[in-house]
């Protein structure tokens, strides 16, 4: 992709800021932007990859039970889910370098749905938890894991679970938020060969976003 | 970002038509009224309504602590009651930190000089530059809230499980703080982008003047280390609103994680507040002694060194209660910074060796910097020692050193850049005597208020007392004494630069004779802040310019003389 | 340099200007890496403020004369300040690792003793189960306390022995030190805990050898030897009833205990009661289950830590607070 960058030499100049002197250093300075918006991302989210880590060295008994509470199936097809909307994403962006209209604001509209749907899953995953009383520290109510001294243990798997998969969700919302702005943006015509930075950047942040999940599911799923 | 015009000037009604043709309009007159302010994409402006906040915010913590050092001054309550006191010494401390020290160089200072210093016209991201000050807003908003909600009683480390049941506003103060995180993660982006992607051809890395160095090294720091204090704060959060038991041992948490996610951006936090002083103490250093700064490529190095290796040392705020494991390896970890910071010293003292050397005020600043950042960082030396730390730890010793580093550090480098860079922002000369004597004051009242507190620590006055033993008194009323000598400079200091807004004389493009680019524009600078994209030189080439006598501004050298440099062009 | 180290810097066993008393066997090794890196520091800082005012005044401007510094980097010049202050610092890590480490040691005939901070008041419990709010120990005979919290961090700091450690609720840490000195310290709490951080202290009794028996035994049987009242006296004081309560009628956290018993009060239910001994006896055991209109919930059970002999004095001493 970002052998594409001198054929945005040409950009159409009301999409060059004035104080970038070519349209390539306005390109560079966006894709860099990014990243090291990603960066702080990946540590945002780091900050709980790490707690996880903490408590399941600590107590890797009730991990291993509490996963098993929570429903694979769903996890397994949200987890297809966002590897989809990943390659329309990553279609959109080909399809604005290509100039393809069409092609552009239908997989963006995919893409969209595909998380509309990951968040519809993801709802009835929680409603389902919050019926068993299978919810973070002070809300677990349920009789499964065994007790220790005043609260379940269990709970401390669900609060990372809900503060993980909850973070995750807003994350997919703006998602949807950002790719809907470029979406209104394309079937306006904004973007073409000589200027996709926000097709690109919005990608990779979804990409992101799904990378997240990738990892999540496992840990929290899977390896129980 | 990308959908910006071509901005054209305003129509000059307000300014006679002969300075039109003669001087271009600068950036703080070409355009007018209260919303050419708010909605202003110029990072110049923007620079500037920092400045505003952060003073408006170092005023606010300065009157706290005044009134911290009164209460002191006798054991039990002397003008307020025990949790007025927590209050007040947690609202100094928070903002002291948060709203003023982190953003003050580079948010404010920073955002002024570093697009001038590579000769472009502004930083890559403009509106998110404009964003992060607006998130700064936001932020001191709901900090201050707390303070008239139910106040915030936690000290500014938010300590848990105190933090998640005290009834004061917690929650309110800890979204600010959050929110200010991300005004200094945008900063920082900003800044790494466009030192990336903007510096003009020929200057290359290491043709970077050191306070580009330093910024850049800070924008690391504010990159990788701040998230994590924002998922750690939005954990706390969930902690008091819905009990999610990470942190609180009543529901199965673990409070030292949260010192550990504490730190982890807190320390390498307070080399975000030093580094940047360090740069400015670089260019101050060099300009006023007239000669090549010694050791540039070490000097560069040496930021990155401690920007990198700050994040290794943040358990030496825990020895006292993380494993005894751990203690070791974060106190072997501590001492690596101070090799970096050594060096940093050392080469400024080579830097005065045989030098030209006029005590202008930035220079007095510069000079209490060094003496005072020495002082502060050797007593950070005790303090990560294992055995000695044990002892210090939690006491005025920790007070006194923190406040040497960053007040003493870091303030001194902040007030020493505003004299600096003052005539370029105002285009205004300020008093140069009242100007020595407000650092004279300053310098003399700071160590008057915080010498003495190292003595407290080591004889056991734990911090955060609002009460204490009879023994300790004596100290207590040196330092609260010393408080309000230290108060007097600071108005000194506020009051030179106030007139000089009024009174002061016009200031020459280059006062003080540098070869940085933003001495080549006009002060203050247009708009676009060069009329014509000046010519990469040698940042501490000094010897190229001499010192006309009638203009009081530094010219080039003849021989160095460029069509577009005449000194009749550049004369003001 | 001895001398001149004891007399400025430190003194023996009184204290001196910079540091307190040296009470325990790891102060003086304590003190001795603080003078380490006091001298190092010392040399470090006069030699910079040193060679900074030199350079000032004897390179000021002067009207024509420009710099004359010809070299602008030493390569050499610069790793020796790189590598000298490495040494030093080395130097200064391995003194207090060691120390530390002879400080966090086990030592297998330690005496044991209980610990519990809890918001704003420290209890002591001997081997006997016998609980006091000031830390007695015998000289030189080892000591390791074992701690937890009933509620926020706190943190036992003994200057004079040189020793910190935080008290965590959740967890059991612990803290060891030895007495080499009789008499009376000072102990407070150094990690902030709220209000009454600062009040949160306790006194270090050090007995010579053989009287630390003698006075556990005493204090044990206090319910025996005083009478009631004053042994509830005693409990008001030592188990922390009276950071809530006072006993002149002046407000506090908690109702005073002042003309209490036998008063009307109103519940938060709206109930009125008359404050008896089954009453009182209840808001001890169960503080919650009727409390007081116009107060906090904060009162901590007492439940399985005070004896029905104990209560039983603390109402004596509660109905004596007529006058
Ligand atoms: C600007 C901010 C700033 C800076 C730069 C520093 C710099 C350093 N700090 Fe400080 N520190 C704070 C701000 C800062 N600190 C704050 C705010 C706290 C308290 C927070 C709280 O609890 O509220 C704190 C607390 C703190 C602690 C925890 C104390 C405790 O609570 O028990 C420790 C422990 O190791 C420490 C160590 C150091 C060290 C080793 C350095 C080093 O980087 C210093 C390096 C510099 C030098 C060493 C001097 C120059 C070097 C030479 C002249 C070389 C020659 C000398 C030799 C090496 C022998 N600091
Ligand atoms: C940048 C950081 C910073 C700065 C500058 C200061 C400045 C001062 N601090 Fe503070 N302090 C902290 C950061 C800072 N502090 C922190 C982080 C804590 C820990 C809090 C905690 O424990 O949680 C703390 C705690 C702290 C304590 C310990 C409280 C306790 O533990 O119980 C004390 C006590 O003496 C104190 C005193 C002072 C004093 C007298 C000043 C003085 O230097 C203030 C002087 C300022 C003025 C008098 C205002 C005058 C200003 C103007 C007139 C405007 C100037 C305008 C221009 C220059 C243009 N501070
Ligand atoms: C942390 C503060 C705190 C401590 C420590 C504390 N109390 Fe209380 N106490 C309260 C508060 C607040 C109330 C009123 C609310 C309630 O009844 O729960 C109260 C109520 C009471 C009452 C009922 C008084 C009335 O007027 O209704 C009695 C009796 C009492 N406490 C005895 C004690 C004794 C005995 C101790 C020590 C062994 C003690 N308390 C320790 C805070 C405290
Ligand atoms: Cu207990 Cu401070
Ligand atoms: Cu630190």
């Amino acid at each position: 992709m970002i052998a594409e960058a001198s054929s945005a030499t040409q950009a159409p100049s009301r999409f060059r800021a004035h104080h970038f002197e070519t349209a390539e250093q306005q390109y560079a300075a966006s894709k860099l932007g990014m990243w090291l918006f990603l960066v702080t991302e990946v540590l945002f989210f780091g900050g709980l990859f790490v707690a996880y880590a903490v408590f399941r060295t600590l107590h890797p008994e009730v991990f291993m039970n509490s996963a098993q509470l929570l429903d694979t199936r769903l996890g397994a097809i949200n987890t297809v889910i966002l590897l989809f909307s990943s390659l329309t994403m990553a279609w959109a962006v080909r399809c604005s370098q290509l100039g393809q209209q069409r092609g552009l604001v239908i997989c963006l509209s995919l893409t969209i749905f595909a998380a509309i749907v990951f968040l519809g899953i993801k709802g009835v995953e929680y409603s389902h938890k919050w019926h068993e009383g299978h919810l973070w520290a002070s809300q677990y109510s349920s009789g499964d894991a065994a007790s220790v001294g005043g609260f379940d243990r269990a709970g401390t798997f669900f609060s990372i679970y809900f503060a993980m998969t909850g973070l995750h969700a807003i994350h997919i919302v703006a998602g949807i938020a950002a790719i809907g702005w470029v979406l209104m943006r394309s079937l306006r015509g904004d973007f073409g060969p000589n200027y996709f930075t926000p097709v690109d950047t919005v990608g990779l942040y979804w990409h992101l976003v799904d990378l997240v999940w990738i990892f999540l599911f496992p840990l929290l799923y899977l390896i129980g | 970002m990308s959908t910006t015009t071509e901005p054209k000037h305003r129509l000059p009604q307000f300014i006679s038509p002969r300075s039109t043709t003669e001087q271009p309009l600068s950036y703080l007159t070409a355009e007018r009224g209260i919303r050419s302010w708010l909605f202003t994409l110029d990072h110049k402006r923007i620079g500037v309504m920092y400045l505003i906040g952060i003073l408006t915010s170092f005023l606010m913590g300065g009157v706290m602590a005044l009134l911290v050092r009164t209460e002191l001054l006798t054991p039990g309550p002397t003008i307020m009651d025990a949790d007025t006191y927590n209050h007040m010494f947690t609202l100094h401390g928070a903002i002291m930190t948060f709203l003023f020290i982190i953003p003050s160089i580079p948010a404010a200072l920073g955002n002024f000089v570093l697009p001038l210093m590579i000769g472009a016209k502004d930083v890559a991201f403009p509106r998110m530059n404009l964003a992060s000050l607006y998130l700064w807003v936001f932020g001191a908003v709901f900090l201050v809230a707390a303070m008239g909600l139910n106040g915030l009683d936690t000290g500014w480390t938010f300590y848990t499980p105190y933090s998640t049941t005290t009834n004061s506003s917690v929650i309110s103060a800890t979204m600010g703080v959050f929110i200010l995180g991300f005004s200094s993660i945008f900063t920082g982006i900003n800044f790494i982008a466009t030192v990336h992607t903007m510096r003009p051809k020929g200057m290359t890395w290491f043709r970077m003047p050191l306070f580009l160095w330093s910024l850049y090294a800070t924008a690391i720091i504010q990159v990788l280390a701040t998230p994590v204090l924002g998922i750690t704060l939005m954990l706390l959060i969930a902690e008091r609103v819905a009990g999610i038991g990470i942190f609180d041992p009543a529901l199965g948490g673990d409070p030292v994680l949260y010192q550990h996610f504490f730190w982890f951006y807190s320390h390498p936090a307070v080399y975000i507040m030093i580094l940047p002083a360090m740069g400015i103490i670089s260019e101050l250093i060099s300009t006023f002694s007239r000669t090549r700064i010694f050791g540039y490529r070490f000097l560069c190095y040496s930021s990155v060194a401690i920007a990198l290796l700050g994040f290794l040392v943040w358990g030496h705020h825990m020895f006292t209660s993380e494993s005894a494991m751990a203690a070791v390896i974060f106190s072997a970890l501590t001492f690596s910074v101070s090799i970096p910071s050594g060096i940093k010293i050392f080469n400024w003292l080579a830097t005065l060796y045989k030098g030209s050397i006029s005590l202008t005020t930035p220079m007095c600043f510069a000079l209490s910097f060094i003496v005072l950042f020495a002082f502060g960082g050797l007593t950070g030396l005790f303090l990560g020692a294992l055995a000695t730390d044990v002892h210090l730890h939690d006491t005025y010793f920790v007070v006194a050193h923190f406040h040497y580093v960053m007040m003493g550090g870091t303030l001194m480098a902040f007030i020493g850049g505003l004299f600096y860079w003052w005539p370029k922002m105002f285009g205004k000369m300020y008093n140069e005597f009242w100007g020595r004597m407000s650092c004279l004051g300053i310098f003399v009242g700071f160590n008057w208020t915080f010498f003495p507190q190292f003595l407290l620590g080591t004889k056991g006055m734990a911090r955060r007392y609002y009460n204490y033993k009879p023994e300790f008194q004596g100290l207590h009323v040196v330092s609260t004494l010393g408080a309000f000598v230290l108060g007097v400079g600071l108005v000194i200091c506020a009051a030179v630069l106030v007139h000089s807004l009024f009174r002061g004389r016009k200031a020459p493009p280059n006062p003080w004779g540098v070869a940085t680019m933003e001495w080549e524009t006009t002060s203050p600078p247009p708009v676009h802040n060069f009329e014509d994209t000046p010519k990469v030189t040698d940042p501490y080439d000094l010897e190229g310019f001499v010192l006309n006598e009638t203009s009081g501004n530094y010219e080039r050298r003849p021989a160095g003389i460029t069509s577009s440099q005449k000194p009749s062009e550049v004369k003001a | 340099m001895n001398t001149l180290n004891q007399y400025l810097i430190f003194a023996e066993s009184t204290g001196s200007v910079w540091l307190p008393s040296q009470s325990s066997t790891v102060a003086g090794e304590v003190d001795g890496v603080f003078s380490l890196i006091l001298w190092i520091s010392m040399i470090f800082f006069i030699g910079i403020v040193g060679a900074l005012v030199w350079f000032v005044v004897r390179y000021r401007r002067q009207p024509g004369v420009p710099a004359q510094r010809e070299i602008h980097h030493s390569t050499v010049l610069e790793i020796a300040w790189s590598v000298i202050p490495f040494m030093l610092l080395i130097v200064i890590f391995v003194a207090g690792f060691g120390t530390f480490m002879g400080m966090a040691a086990e030592v297998d005939d330690a005496y044991e003793i209980h610990v519990v901070g809890k918001k704003w008041v420290w209890s002591f419990q001997y081997p006997n189960g016998y609980i006091d709010d000031a830390l007695h120990i015998p000289v030189d005979q080892p000591i390791k306390l074992t701690m937890s919290s009933d509620d926020v961090i706190h943190s036992v700091f003994i200057p004079a022995f040189r020793v910190k450690r935080d008290v965590i609720p959740g967890r059991y840490t612990t803290l060891a030190f030895e007495a080499t000195q009789t008499g009376t310290f000072d102990l407070f709490c150094a990690e902030y805990c709220g209000t009454k951080h600062s009040d949160m202290y306790s006194d270090v009794v050090v007995h010579p050898s053989g009287e630390f028996e003698a006075w556990l035994e005493k204090a044990s049987n206090f319910l025996e030897t005083m009478s009631p009242a004053d042994a509830g006296k005693a409990l008001y004081k030592r188990r922390g009833c009276a950071q809530c309560h006072s006993v002149d009628g002046s407000q506090m956290v908690g109702p005073s205990f002042y003309k209490l018993f036998g008063q009307q009060a109103v519940l938060d239910t709206g109930e009125a009661i008359s404050v008896d001994g089954n009453y009182i006896r209840e808001s001890i055991l169960e503080p919650q289950a009727k409390a007081r209109a116009g107060y906090r919930k904060v009162m901590p059970t007492y439940q399985g830590q005070l004896k029905d002999e104990e209560i039983a004095a603390i109402i004596e001493y509660i109905k004596t607070l007529k006058e």
